[in-house]
């Protein structure tokens, strides 16, 4: 007869290991189930990992997590083909305890969260692939996997597969996602000595950057770039919606090597050498793409959910909220000894109550925003950057007047009612 | 049928990545892994105990971290583990390993007498195979190298009939039980572990002896003090000149390349077919 | 122990059927270099039924000694009665240094009876020497991961043990007129105590002789990008009558079977012409194709290190240089009117 469990959580990244660790450590019995060969050894992120959402897991984690460096800078560049306007905030108190946030890579980081999960007493079970959740009479009560006598029971599923979420979609839950709904982010890790990366982005042993990059860094795409920092390595990634690199007949490839040679971003990556290439679809359809998140017998968690904001790379901490609140859910349901949908949709309250669907409602028009008004990436940049140019070039015109003249060619270019509309639409989708 | 099988962790050397420039690993690139060689021993011991039953021990000799090589050969099928950890282990070149695994095979033994040891042919972090001979040697058991097949498990005669690799060819070998085998990749396909496996694996916890669990053990023989092979100095091997570089578009390279061939007239005869 | 008691180098001298092993009269000519280093005797030992008539073999490849244990019960390998007739002859005899070829009987050998000397064994050498002032055998080995040799020393207990990988040491011609002394040792063997039987001897000349004794090779890398590009390898190799070979990554990736895989944990070879296409060129590999004649490499890689080994290196696309080349060889053919044919081996 196969075992029957408490919970089983398909998918051991953030948004599953979190559910799990919180069901076990409450006593439930718990079985993760993780395709990969270990946690983390096919998982892609940027690799900025925020302090606070993890905290309430595990208090004090970063005495004991594998962290890359905790980040005490965030840059950010609008830049041109030879040129950039920079902006951004380095303080020191980011580099002490409690610190704000750390880079992470996710090999190590989800392989260790999982551990502390284990530790908790959840059964781990790498390199299995759930292929379906078992349904019976309209209620999930178990999951099948690839393996043979691969059946497993359990009161409540959580699905925490990812992005991709296969399982929510064979029962209905969300449809497959538009071109505008993901975005294609490719990235490479580049090894680079320690002392290397202090030196130039200006950090000791203990601290990192981030560079958030956007204008010529997509080619006019809807997308950013970011270069983050690692112990010794880099982070380097550049990522589109879906819907852009199609109207672009743009590779992904194409758009990272021409991030990596261009004259402002290479001399930082110089000497180093490409460890891993990863490449990882984000939902950023955000608040509007949030599908269905519970039924009889399930939830769904993290990134199966959408649930990122995809504006500020939020991502696995809400998929670790996410995970936190799945498993209070699941604890209550487990007292009150019923599964079925009604009393699962607590969690669904939850997660609207809580910072995750607040913050996607206020960005809900951001993306389709810049979507349909590719001017912000395309134009304001170099416009920028050729103000600036101007501003800065010292050549005897008095600054005064060097101010009327970057206003009038920017109306000039664009038409000063178009300014202000342009202005306000996006102040109105990131307010 | 009390089968043991001897598996070690060893370093993935598939994943490892060398820094050209160093010519040190890259160690966060190499996740430790069960020597894939024992992986086929464990196998082989499944498919054995699938014909006489009985029961299958794994035994590693390890970092306490080498309890993940264990619950991976509960996976694969075996029903128990052993895993001996200690300081003093540390440092054991193959001497000095086949003392302490056969210092735990005599505990074993003890526990339920053993039949049958099997064995990886090496492990891939050395390439060195000399472990399971050394082991056979100190319990005066007739070991038998390089097996591609176990033809038949005789429980009455405790006699095993196995395939073993030469050079060119294999040679049929019978051998009394117990008996100690060092297999091949080939002598098995690895099968997909079935789900109540995995979940056994991950619950299971194996046996830990250190040192002072073992009995009679003559400290002198264990770790780097009873490895009698020491590093002596590691050196890039004198890079020869190199050959010449034949420059020039692709047509232009592959036509000198042509001449350079064709020149080879020992090896390559230009027969023609009007003859 | 008394170190000064031990003299003389021995290399194991592995027959089959009466017939000697390749590596054992390559490890005679090593071993010539070590003992007149040393300014000791080289000796062979062999063991075996019916074996006397090899002993000038093995004197004519360099030895000054011959030790012969021949008994009914050595007439095949097996580690019990073989190691039994080491067990004799080295603690009577006491050579300083014992070389074995790093074949499946070899290591077998030479794994069992290190540990009833209590002595150290280095395994799979592809470079010998000697410290003379200290008497220490140098035996050195591709160390793990890296493009690195380490060398093993046994500095603590003798004799000082090393199996060595065929065909990278070099066997000196035969000379018929040498002349040495041969020892013949007896023992006492009884078939009904030995607990293993060769019952059957199948000699298989398959697939794998084909690379030990192909002319030319083909061998290719993972850089070859998937196993469709690497049939192309195949039509290179069809054309001019060579063999396919791969490294251990190419074998890993399931292109190729283990088999065919060239370097330290697959095949050594020594063709004629060898092409390494779309390889690095890692130690590994490298040990085992480095005495081929001509060696052709193809790389995208300026500064791969196949470079540093090959005759001729072109830096290239395989996926252009290849397919040009095989059109180069048809063409030639149908110019010619002929046939393209390597002469194989044998
Ligand atoms: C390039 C990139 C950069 C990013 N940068 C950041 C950043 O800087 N900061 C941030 O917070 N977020 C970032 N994100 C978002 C963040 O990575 C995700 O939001 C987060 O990983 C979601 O966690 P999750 O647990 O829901 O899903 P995942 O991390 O995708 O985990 C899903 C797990 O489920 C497993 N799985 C899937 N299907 C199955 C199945 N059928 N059976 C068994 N197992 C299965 C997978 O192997 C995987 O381990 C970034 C994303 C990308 C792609
Ligand atoms: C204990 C141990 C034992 C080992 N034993 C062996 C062994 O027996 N045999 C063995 O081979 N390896 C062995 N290895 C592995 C060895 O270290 C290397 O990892 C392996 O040889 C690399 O294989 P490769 O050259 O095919 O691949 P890579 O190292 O990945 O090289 C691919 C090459 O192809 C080039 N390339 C890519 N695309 C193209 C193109 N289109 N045209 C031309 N060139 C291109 C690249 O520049 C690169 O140089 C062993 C390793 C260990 C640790
Ligand atoms: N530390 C160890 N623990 C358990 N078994 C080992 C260990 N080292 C070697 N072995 C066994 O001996 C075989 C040969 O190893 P080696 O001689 O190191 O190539 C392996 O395949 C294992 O079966």
């Amino acid at each position: 007869m196969p075992e029957k469990f408490d919970v089983i959580v398909v998918g051991a990244g953030p948004a599953g290991t979190s559910c799990a660790l919180v069901c076990a450590q409450k006593g439930l019995n718990v079985l993760l189930i993780e395709r990969g060969e270990y946690p983390g050894s096919k998982n892609v992120m940027g690799g900025v990992l925020y302090r606070k959402q993890m905290e309430e897991l595990i208090p004090e984690f970063w005495k004991e997590a594998p962290l890359e460096r905790p980040v005490i800078e965030q840059r950010f560049w609008m830049m041109d083909k030879e040129s950039v306007v920079q902006f951004g905030y380095k303080g020191l108190e980011w580099g002490v305890e409690p610190y704000n946030n750390f880079t992470v890579l996710r090999a190590q980081f989800d392989q260790w969260f999982a551990k502390k999960a284990v530790e908790a007493g959840a059964l781990l079970i790498n390199e299995t692939v759930v292929t379906e959740c078992i349904v019976e009479n309209g209620k999930v009560i178990g999951v099948r996997t690839d393996r043979p006598n691969g059946e497993v029971y359990a009161d409540v599923v959580v699905l925490a597969d990812g992005v991709n979420s296969l399982l929510s979609k064979q029962l209905g839950f969300h449809k497959e996602f538009r071109p505008d709904e993901v975005a294609l982010t490719v990235m490479e890790v580049i090894n680079l000595p320690k002392e290397k990366i202090n030196d130039r982005f200006n950090l000791e042993d203990n601290q990192g950057c981030t560079i958030e990059i956007f204008g010529d860094s997509t080619k006019g795409n809807l997308g950013t770039a970011f270069l983050y920092t690692n112990k010794d390595s880099l982070n380097i990634g550049v990522g589109t919606t879906l819907s852009s690199m199609i109207k672009s007949k743009m590779k992904p490839y194409d758009l990272l090597d021409y991030l990596k040679t261009h004259p402002m971003v290479k001399p930082m990556l110089a000497g180093g050498e490409s460890a891993e290439y990863l490449a990882h679809l984000i939902p950023e359809g955000g608040y509007r793409s949030v599908p269905k998140v519970a039924g009889n017998g399930v939830v769904v968690v993290g990134d199966a959910a959408q649930l990122v904001n995809a504006i500020h790379r939020e991502g696995s901490n809400m998929a670790m909220h996410s995970g936190l609140l799945a498993a209070e859910t699941v604890i209550e349901a487990k007292h009150r000894g019923d599964f079925s949908e009604s009393s699962l949709n607590l969690y669904r309250q939850k997660l609207y109550d809580s910072f995750i669907i607040k913050d996607l409602e206020k960005y809900k028009d951001a993306t389709h925003t810049f979507e349909n008004n590719p001017q912000y990436f395309k134009e304001y940049v170099p416009m920028m950057n050729k103000a600036m140019s101007k501003f800065f070039t010292v050549d005897g015109t008095p600054k005064r007047d060097k101010q009327k003249e970057i206003m009038k060619s920017v109306t000039a270019e664009r038409g000063t009612f178009k300014v202000i509309q342009d202005i306000y639409r996006a102040w109105k989708a990131v307010k | 049928m009390h089968i043991v099988v001897c598996v070690k962790q060893v370093p993935d050397t598939k994943i490892i990545k060398i820094n050209p420039k160093t010519n040190t690993l890259d160690r966060r690139s190499a996740p430790a892994i069960l020597n894939p060689y024992d992986a086929h021993a464990v196998q082989e011991a499944v498919s054995i105990r699938e014909k006489t039953g009985g029961t299958i021990s794994v035994l590693s000799m390890g970092p306490p971290q080498a309890t993940a090589v264990i619950k991976k050969s509960i996976e694969i099928g075996a029903d128990r583990g052993y895993l001996i950890t200690d300081r003093a282990f540390a440092g054991a070149d193959t001497l000095a390993t086949s003392y302490a695994l056969f210092k735990a095979l005599e505990k074993i033994n003890k526990e339920i007498p053993v039949d049958l040891i099997i064995c990886g042919k090496h492990a891939i972090d050395g390439d060195t195979g000399q472990v399971g001979p050394g082991i056979a040697r100190r319990l005066d058991i007739p070991p038998v190298t390089n097996v591609i097949e176990v033809t038949e498990v005789n429980l009455e005669e405790k006699t095993v009939l196995i395939k073993r690799k030469l050079s060119s060819g294999y040679e049929l070998i019978q051998a009394e039980m117990p008996c100690l085998l060092t297999v091949e990749k080939e002598i098995n396909q690895i099968e997909y572990s079935p789900m109540p496996n995995m979940i056994k694996a991950a619950r299971y916890e194996p046996v830990i002896w250190a040192v002072s669990d073992l009995e009679n053990v003559d400290r002198v023989q264990l770790g780097l003090k009873g490895s009698p092979t020491i590093v002596g100095k590691m050196f890039t091997p004198p890079r020869p000149e190199g050959g010449k570089k034949i420059e020039g578009s692709p047509d232009e390279q592959v036509n000198q390349l042509m001449d350079i061939l064709l020149e080879q007239k020992d090896v390559l005869t230009l027969q023609s077919s009007k003859q | 122990m008394n170190f000064d008691d031990y003299r003389g180098v021995w290399v194991f001298i592995e027959q089959n059927g009466g017939k000697i092993e390749g590596v054992s009269l390559e490890l005679l000519g090593a071993g010539r270099k070590l003992a007149d280093k040393l300014q000791v005797p080289l000796a062979g030992f062999l063991l075996g039924s019916g074996i006397k008539p090899l002993a000038n073999q093995v004197i004519a490849y360099g030895a000054d000694e011959v030790y012969l244990v021949d008994h009914p019960v050595l007439k095949d390998y097996r580690t019990e009665s073989y190691m039994k007739g080491v067990m004799q002859l080295v603690p009577k005899y006491k050579p300083e240094i014992i070389l074995y070829g790093a074949t499946p009987n070899g290591k077998d050998l030479a794994s069992a009876v290190a540990t009833d000397l209590v002595t150290g064994l280095t395994a799979d050498t592809t470079m010998l020497d000697v410290d003379v002032d200290n008497r220490l055998l140098e035996a050195s080995r591709p160390a793990f991961g890296g493009n690195i040799m380490a060398t093993i020393l046994c500095k603590k207990h003798r004799p000082q043990m090393a199996t060595v990988r065929p065909k990278v040491m070099k066997a000196l011609s035969p000379d018929t007129g040498r002349t040495g002394k041969i020892i013949e040792e007896s023992i006492t063997l009884r078939e009904e105590d030995m607990r293993t039987k060769v019952l059957q001897i199948v000699n298989d000349v398959t697939k794998k002789a084909n690379l030990a004794d192909a002319h030319v090779i083909v061998c290719g890398g993972k850089g070859m990008g998937d196993v469709q590009n690497f049939q192309i390898l195949y039509e290179l190799a069809d054309t001019i009558g060579a063999t396919v070979g791969g490294t251990r990554d190419v074998v890993e990736a399931g292109w190729l079977p283990h088999e065919l895989q060239i370097g330290q944990t697959g095949e050594t070879v020594t063709p004629k012409i060898y092409f390494a296409i779309a390889l690095s060129g890692a130690i590994q590999h490298v040990v085992g194709m480095k005495n081929s004649d001509l060696i052709i490499a193809i790389n995208k890689d300026p500064n791969a290190p196949i470079f540093d080994v090959a005759t001729y290196g072109i830096v290239g696309d395989a996926l252009e240089i290849v397919p040009k080349l095989i059109q180069q060889f048809k063409q030639l053919r149908t110019e010619k009117g002929g046939e393209i044919s390597y002469a194989r081996k044998i």
